[in-house]
């Protein structure tokens, strides 16, 4: 019980820090992955497969390493001078996305054939279909699997907490410097990720109830 | 994919075929300063770790293996060098067991007192602060060397002199580590940057991306001292970092035993020379601190 | 299904589609060389800041790293398929007393971060139990309890999407509950989950690198020590560079392993219709815990 009392302002602090890492990469992936599953099923094929080079690149490459890239290389391009926190952010939206954009896909697929055929021969274009027609559509086979990818990324942002952002996944180095029990100090950690899950299980699972029985 | 499967082929098959050939020694080799012959017939009574030591006829101790000049690892040789190492090799000398008997063990920072508890190590010297908190799960020998936290920038930059320049100005220094949590309680600046090791922030710090690395004085002459040219340690120390040698909690037989070698180290001038050889070489001078016994 | 979702492209599209995908490449390509242009600029290919890959030891020190990797890789994906295996039988069991715990010990692990599971078997049953595990195990039963978890849920989805004429037949046969289990739903759910199991691998693969934690001196672990390495020029980026290369190759062969499997299973005659829509969900359910194999904490 101690740990979290007298160290209460870091708890604070920590997952204050992750809900805004959190917040910021949900928005940010979930918008770049919605466009990469456009790019995967467009028309034009060189953007297919950029989309499909990319996915396929991200899905397999350590978080770590992404993170990494920005972190330290980043610095050398001299571009412009991007804090810390924004860096991680891009880091983990560029990672999520791959995975935001394979659940949109699959979830595209869902939507039987008849309907695009039946809105092209209505003469709506790509774009046109896509929005008013097959993503209304798909979004609802789409949202549960999208919860499960964010609670990912929830979890995720623990990892940034060696690239400069402060936030939950680095209460445990504070701790062990200020000689608190590392492993209870831990276990708090790990009920404060539970309580911040919890509610988006429930949600996921509420929608997948409620939606699964409207179709 | 296929394409990506071939190139993958590729790229594993030319890491072995690197391995093929290649040069062995390091670029920089050091060779340890003070050669302590092993003490003879020594016996600690009531020491549950020397008994353990003497059972299997090998002292393991608990070191870093990342920070220059204390306690590093040359990845080239595979050899240990620096001052806690020197202190180690020492007191492992005076137990009764010469450097062929010693095997090194890293430890992280936030396992240091379990791994001392669980007797994966017999002690434990890496830049290890000595304070109360630490006091609950582990016992201390020492001091050995009393740091103090300072500030490491690079070398052609004046702006800062110490701790209280540091206003509006970049600082990084390792993920939740005393020296950044107190310039964080000072409010010294508000600009703080965290990397999970020294050498992390130092590569920051050298691609202009914070303007100082803040930590104990001995940490930060090692770094100056590999890169003269770039980097420099400024202004005074301001705080007190006793750096003590790890020991199990309840062993008071060996803490006692430890104290006494290095007490002696301190006064036939062992400690000096293995300090002028090791950090002295920075530049700056140091003589031994008190010994706290309890 | 993509295919219905424009025209055909007529010329006027046609000659869209060729400016959009020069562009397209255009750009990728300059973001790129720019990359690499100030890597040079910059000086990150001088081969002082190369040079420790020369060293005899260095190579040996890597090779050893990857074997550490890999051998973590190899016997917690073992381990994974059993345990996986043995809670959907236990979860998919009529016996309460065997699927309620089933349920609860699947949903906790996959609830856990891997890195607190990791520290809880490191640290924490060495103080409540007395028992010390070394840190190779740690890691390895870490990687088992959260991703057995997720390949639980998986070989479950798998059973599920059976069709029940499958099972229907073998109790036909007069087979008890535990053979129609074992000899005729598991060997089908698995042959046809195979492509999902594997992708589910890269995530264990990926996820061997939270060792660093506890000092598990796997890739990433001497990675971030290399780069430490100040007599070397203190190559942090250099070493990234290559230890990317090395995981990323890894994590291809393994992902083009799956796609390749998933391609011969589609021809096999041998393969049963399953249920399209329970076979997606599985695949759902992996594809957001490999969004999760992050890899672990920083180089």
């Amino acid at each position: 019980m101690n740990v979290l009392f007298d160290n209460l302002s870091l708890y604070g602090n920590g997952f204050l820090g992750t809900i805004k890492l959190f917040l910021v990469a949900a928005v940010g992936s979930l918008i770049l992955g919605t466009v990469l599953a456009g790019a995967r099923v467009s028309p034009v094929p060189v953007l297919r497969s950029f989309g499909t080079l990319y996915v396929n690149t991200i899905r397999n490459t350590p978080l770590t390493l992404v993170l990494f890239f920005f972190a330290f290389a980043y610095p050398r391009l001299e571009i412009a001078d991007v804090s810390f926190f924004w860096r991680a952010c891009i880091g983990l939206i560029l990672y999520t996305a791959a995975f935001v954009c394979e659940v949109v896909r699959s979830g595209v697929n869902t939507v039987p054939v008849g309907q695009a055929e039946a809105s092209r021969a209505l003469g709506f274009t790509f774009g046109q279909t896509m929005t008013e027609v097959v993503m209304p559509q798909a979004i609802r086979s789409v949202v549960p699997p999208l919860t499960n990818v964010q609670i990912a990324l929830l979890k995720n942002t623990t990892i940034a907490a060696g690239f400069s952002v402060l936030e939950a996944g680095g209460i445990y180095a504070n701790l062990s410097e200020r000689g608190y029990n590392v492993f209870v100090g831990l276990l708090w950690v790990a009920l404060g990720f539970l309580v911040l899950v919890l509610p988006l299980t429930l949600l996921q699972r509420n929608l997948d109830r409620r939606w699964s029985t409207a179709r | 994919m296929k394409k990506l499967r071939i190139l993958a082929a590729g790229v594993l098959a030319g890491c072995l075929a690197l391995t093929a050939c290649g040069q062995s020694g390091s670029p920089g080799a050091s060779a340890p300063v003070v050669s302590e012959t092993a003490e003879a017939n020594v016996t600690v009574a009531g020491s549950p770790t020397f008994d353990a030591m003497k059972a299997r006829d090998g002292v393991v101790v608990g070191v870093k293996d990342d920070q220059p000049g204390l306690g590093f690892k040359d990845a080239t040789t595979g050899q240990y060098s620096g001052f806690d190492i020197e202190i180690a090799r020492l007191v492992a000398a005076k137990l009764g067991f010469g450097a062929d008997k010693i095997t090194y063990k890293t430890v992280p920072s936030a396992a240091r007192e379990d791994t001392i508890a669980r007797g994966e190590v017999d002690y434990y010297v890496g830049t290890y602060t000595i304070n109360d908190n630490r006091k609950k799960l582990v016992s201390f020998a020492g001091p050995y060397f009393v740091a103090g936290q300072s500030l490491l920038v690079r070398a052609d930059d004046s702006t800062i002199t110490g701790k209280d320049t540091l206003k509006g100005k970049k600082v990084c220094s390792v993920t939740g580590s005393t020296p950044i949590q107190r310039v964080r309680e000072q409010g010294l600046t508000d600009q703080i940057v965290e990397f999970q090791t020294y050498t992390q922030c130092v590569d920051q710090l050298l691609s202009n991306q914070v303007d100082a690395v803040t930590t104990d004085d001995a940490i930060l002459k090692g770094y100056a001292a590999q890169q003269p040219d770039k980097l420099k340690v400024v202004g005074e120390t301001f705080s007190q970092e006793p750096y003590g040698i790890g020991l199990n909690k309840d062993d008071a037989a060996l803490r006692n035993k430890i104290n006494d070698i290095l007490q002696a180290s301190y006064e036939d001038g062992t400690w000096q020379k293995i300090y002028d050889e090791t950090l002295g070489k920075s530049g700056s001078p140091a003589s031994p601190p008190a010994i706290q016994r309890y | 299904m993509t295919a219905v979702l424009y025209d055909i492209p007529g010329p006027k599209a046609r000659a869209r589609n060729t400016i959009l995908g020069v562009v397209g490449t255009a750009v990728v390509l300059a973001i790129v060389g720019f990359v690499i242009y100030r890597f040079i600029e910059t000086g990150q290919f001088e081969g002082r800041l190369w040079s420790w890959i020369t060293y005899v030891n260095i190579q040996y020190l890597l090779l050893e790293a990857l074997w550490n990797t890999l051998s973590a890789f190899a016997v917690a994906a073992v381990l994974s398929l059993v345990f996986g295996a043995v809670f959907a039988a236990g979860r998919l069991s009529e016996h309460a007393w065997l699927s309620r715990p089933s349920v609860a010990i699947i949903e906790l692990f996959r609830a856990v971060p891997l890195l607190v599971l990791i520290f809880i078997l490191f640290f924490g049953v060495s103080r409540g139990l007395g028992i010390d595990i070394p840190a190779y195990w740690a890691v390895v039963l870490g990687l088992m309890l959260y991703n057995g978890s997720v390949l639980a849920e998986v070989f479950r989805a798998g059973i599920r999407a059976l069709p029940k004429g499958q099972s229907e037949a073998a109790y036909a046969l007069g087979m008890r509950k535990t053979q129609v289990m074992t000899n005729v739903l598991l060997p089908q759910s698995l042959r046809a989950m195979l492509p999902t199991i594997l992708s589910q691998l890269v995530v264990v693969l990926k996820d061997t690198a939270l060792g660093y934690i506890i000092l598990y001196p796997e890739l990433l672990y001497q990675a971030r020590f290399l780069g430490s390495q100040g007599q070397l020029g203190a190559p942090i980026l250099q070493v990234a560079m290559v230890v990317a290369v090395i995981y990323i190759a890894m994590c291809l062969i393994l992902s083009g392993l799956s796609k390749l499997l998933e391609r011969r299973l589609k021809r096999s005659p041998k393969a049963v219709g399953t249920d399209p829509k329970a076979m997606n969900e599985a695949k759902g359910d992996v594809l957001a815990s490999q969004a999760q194999g992050g890899g672990g904490g920083a180089l």
